[in-house]
């Protein structure tokens, strides 16, 4: 028999090497915080609200488009054959270094301003249009509504934004994309892994959010996503 | 694209000048043959009709003017290539890009803006080289390769 005090020592060993639990996703796929991570193969799939975003610049040349998934062949090469000018900056990427990955941490105000010179330091009015694909969908309330603030002072008046948004309001993890332009209606979806989301995003909460500007329209897509353009 | 290690053809290296990895330069750089930076450099670097090609361990804060760029280390400088600019896999270019074509390959972090200005568009010398603020500092010309032997 071993004395109660060896027994416990090894109770906490055995304990200490169990299996952590991970969260689930909506999917049911374990997610163990991108450490495994095998992205499956990228799809093409049609975007709405992609295609409102082209539409609404149509016919101009010369603009200054903010492209928020991160610089990729594809993305450069669409915007700048259609004559615009494409600042390229990787937000999610930009996310994990100021806050690391957890939304927690985006409470801030310090960080929150460090982020913010970070991703977004341009000067007021400088974008005709902005790509944030689903960046918002990470942030945390506070982070998110000074982002949104920074946006609005970067984007000239009637500029458009195009944001995704998950539709699923229960999942509080959500796969994180690398967007492809494959041509003004599709994209490519690369997934990144899984990530918190930051809060539910409701049709009513996004009006809120992006109360300071003009308009916000909404597309649904058949993969439980939201799409939305906004307009400055 | 290519994903492959870059190495410098043994047919250019000898019309290359060459920045070792060991070698820190503050100043302004002029060549007039291709260059390759795998060291550090803080100023300006220009190569009006050639090639400069930042190596893997280079790291760069320099505006760089050039018939063609390529990058496989750091750079955080404005980069204008009259021809091409070609960032690839694990480089780090934080600055503004003008040039006629540009290649980015993932896993490239990039963060600025691309002008694609083709030459016929762009009259007389185009925008000029902003060195960043510590480079600014320095004042020493380091006259390269085929312009220093000149001297």
């Amino acid at each position: 028999m071993l004395p109660e005090k060896l027994r416990s020592i090894f109770r906490k060993e055995s304990e200490s090497v169990s299996p952590v639990r991970v969260p689930v996703s909506s999917s049911g796929e374990s997610s163990t915080r991108n450490q495994h991570f095998k992205p499956n193969p990228p799809v093409t799939r049609p975007s709405r609200g992609l295609e409102q975003f082209f539409f609404e610049i149509r016919d101009v040349v010369g603009l200054s488009i903010l492209d928020l998934a991160g610089a990729t062949q594809e993305n450069i090469n669409f915007l700048t054959c259609l004559g615009h000018k494409i600042y390229s900056q990787d937000i999610v990427r930009s996310l994990d270094e100021a806050f690391g990955r957890e939304s927690s941490q985006q409470t801030n105000p310090a960080l929150i301003e460090a982020f913010l010179r970070t991703a977004l330091d341009y000067p007021a009015d400088t974008f005709d249009g902005v790509l944030l694909w689903d960046s918002l969908q990470f942030m945390g309330p506070a982070l998110l509504n000074a982002t949104v603030d920074r946006l609005a002072e970067v984007m000239r008046p009637k500029s458009y934004l195009l944001a995704f948004f998950t539709a699923n309001e229960k999942v509080t993890e959500v796969q994180s994309y690398a967007f492809r332009i494959v041509d003004n209606r599709t994209i490519l979806l690369a997934e990144r892994g899984m990530r918190s989301s930051g809060q539910v995003f409701n049709n009513r909460n996004l009006e809120r959010l992006f109360g300071k500007f003009e308009s916000v329209k909404f597309f649904l897509t058949r993969e439980s996503l939201r799409e939305i353009i906004v307009r400055r | 694209m290519s994903s492959t290690p870059y190495r410098v053809p043994e047919s250019d290296q000898r019309n290359t000048a060459t920045i070792g990895k060991a070698v820190k330069v503050v100043g302004q750089i002029f060549t007039k043959e291709d260059l390759y930076v795998d060291g550090d450099v803080e100023g300006t670097i220009e190569s009006q009709d050639n090639k400069v090609t930042i190596g893997p361990n280079g790291r760069v804060q320099a505006g760089i003017k050039a018939r063609e760029v390529v990058i496989l280390g750091q750079v955080k400088g404005n980069v204008e290539a009259a021809d091409k600019v070609d960032i690839r896999k694990d480089a780090r270019l934080e600055g503004d890009i003008v040039s006629a074509r540009i290649s980015i390959e993932d896993g490239a972090l990039f963060k600025g803006s691309i002008d694609i200005r083709k030459a016929e568009s762009r009259p007389g010398t185009g925008p000029t080289i902003t060195a960043p603020p510590a480079a600014a500092q320095g004042s020493l010309a380091v006259p390269v390769g085929a312009a220093a032997a000149k001297r």
